[in-house]
């Protein structure tokens, strides 16, 4: 079944003008704060990876008619009760009436600073040497049908651009997210003339650079 | 600049915000329902979500960033680490961790502006910058800052010389962006402490350039 993502917004046209807020407050409700609150400590369980969690948030159907931290709340939701950590019954109820299920580790208050400190770091020790170096002109993938998750935006599919940096090995998203280990690969950031990505409307003075897996890219 | 006029928890002003006050209170009963499963199935200590949300709203924020760059205005070979690796040279000033694993500082020239977005959802350097703004995460300036960087910028009410090239930078990985904006002029001999205080948070996502010191005046 073709993998349907809401979140691929790149170059999507007639979606109005930025609008900033003036003196914007951190959060717009308390809810906010606890649906962040609550997202980063399950995250900090290790039930599920960050890909994991973008592909749960990137899914819902309402996505573009939802504020972030709705899309954050219905991704936590989805990725609880796909692993059966919250049933609909306890949703349904507003509370727990089916058990729990054993977590690999729950995050502590006194863990917070070292847990946030550590992160997740996604470089991994680099096995083989890069396929490409900087200044190598390459083309990226297509993928009409996607199967998945996946980190290579639509507005720069089969798109012919310059590797500029090495970033060494890292978890590659595309398989990450499925849940089949981590397929480190090499990562290059590749930079587009902006006229090479959306043609004639493009700015002849801009260029947009994108972080790209091994996989993505093909020799030009 | 601080963190704390930029935000206010207990704010209950909506009118700015596109939802009104029954989906608001929607998910008010929604977020409180998942957390009150998910405390009882003892999968969250709800004393780490307090911790996690004073981090945010005490500790981290665009006043980290801001000293990285007044930094690196005062302090050439401060600069010169931070453009060679900047997740080392940030680490120097005691900033780290989650969503600014591996940072990367672009810095604007007389010649090149640079801009930060995020068009497959919301990446952003935390450690630098703190929680992003609705803005940033929205539909609009994720479709228009790859196609339009000019008329973000507009949106902003900021124009840039004509002929000034912009390179944007979409955070389709883990690597996490930090634009170091051109210092202002009329500044000479400013001490890092007052130079911080001219570094917005737009400075260092691109949307925005850093305060001149009459604004401040």
């Amino acid at each position: 079944m073709t993998y349907v993502t809401q979140a691929d917004l790149g170059g999507r046209l007639g979606l109005g003008p930025v609008k900033p807020e003036r003196d914007e407050p951190l959060f717009h409700a308390p809810w906010e704060a606890r649906a962040l609150a609550l997202t980063l400590a399950m995250g900090a369980t290790g039930s599920w990876n960050i890909d994991q969690s973008r592909a749960a948030r990137e899914q819902q159907p309402g996505y573009l008619g939802m504020s972030y931290y709705e899309v954050w709340t219905g991704g936590l939701e989805r990725l609880v009760t796909d692993r059966g950590l919250v049933t609909e019954a306890d949703l349904a109820a507003g509370r727990a009436v089916d058990p729990a299920k054993p977590l690999p580790r729950v995050l502590t208050a006194d863990n917070v600073p070292a847990v946030l400190a550590r992160g997740g770091p996604t470089e991994r020790e680099a096995t083989h040497p890069a396929r490409f170096a900087v200044g190598n002109r390459v083309t990226t993938a297509t993928m009409p049908e996607p199967q998945g998750h996946t980190r290579l935006p639509r507005y720069v599919q089969g798109k012919t651009g310059t590797v500029t940096h090495l970033h060494g090995v890292h978890v590659f998203a595309d398989v990450n997210a499925t849940g089949a280990g981590e397929a480190p690969e090499w990562l290059y950031t590749v930079r587009f003339d902006g006229r090479e990505l959306f043609g004639a409307e493009g700015d002849p003075a801009s260029s947009v650079s994108v972080d790209a897996w091994d996989s993505y890219l093909s020799p030009a | 600049m601080t963190d704390h006029d930029h935000h206010d928890h207990h704010h209950h002003d909506h009118d700015h915000h596109h939802h009104d006050h029954s989906e608001l209170s929607a998910m008010d009963a929604r977020v409180r329902a998942l957390e009150t499963i998910l405390v009882a199935k003892g999968y969250v200590d709800p004393a780490a979500l307090d911790v996690l949300i004073e981090t945010y709203e005490t500790k981290v924020g665009p006043h980290n960033g801001a000293r990285v760059v007044a930094r690196s205005w005062v302090d050439p070979a401060y600069r010169a680490r931070l453009l060679a690796d900047a997740t080392a040279a940030v680490a120097e000033l005691g900033f780290a961790g989650r969503q600014g694993e591996h940072l990367v500082a672009v810095e604007n020239t007389p010649d090149t502006h640079n801009m930060v977005v995020c068009t497959l959802c919301s990446c952003y350097p935390w450690p630098v910058l703190g929680l992003p703004p609705v803005w940033y995460k929205s539909a609009p300036y994720r479709a228009k800052a790859v196609r339009d960087p000019r008329g973000v910028l507009a949106d902003f009410g900021v124009s840039l010389p004509a002929g000034k090239a912009i390179k944007v930078w979409d955070s389709t990985a883990e690597i996490r962006y930090l634009v170091v904006p051109e210092r202002p002029v009329g500044t000479d001999g400013w001490d890092e402490a007052r130079l911080a205080g001219l570094v917005s948070r737009d400075s260092m996502i691109g949307t925005g350039l850093a305060r001149s010191p009459e604004a401040t005046a």
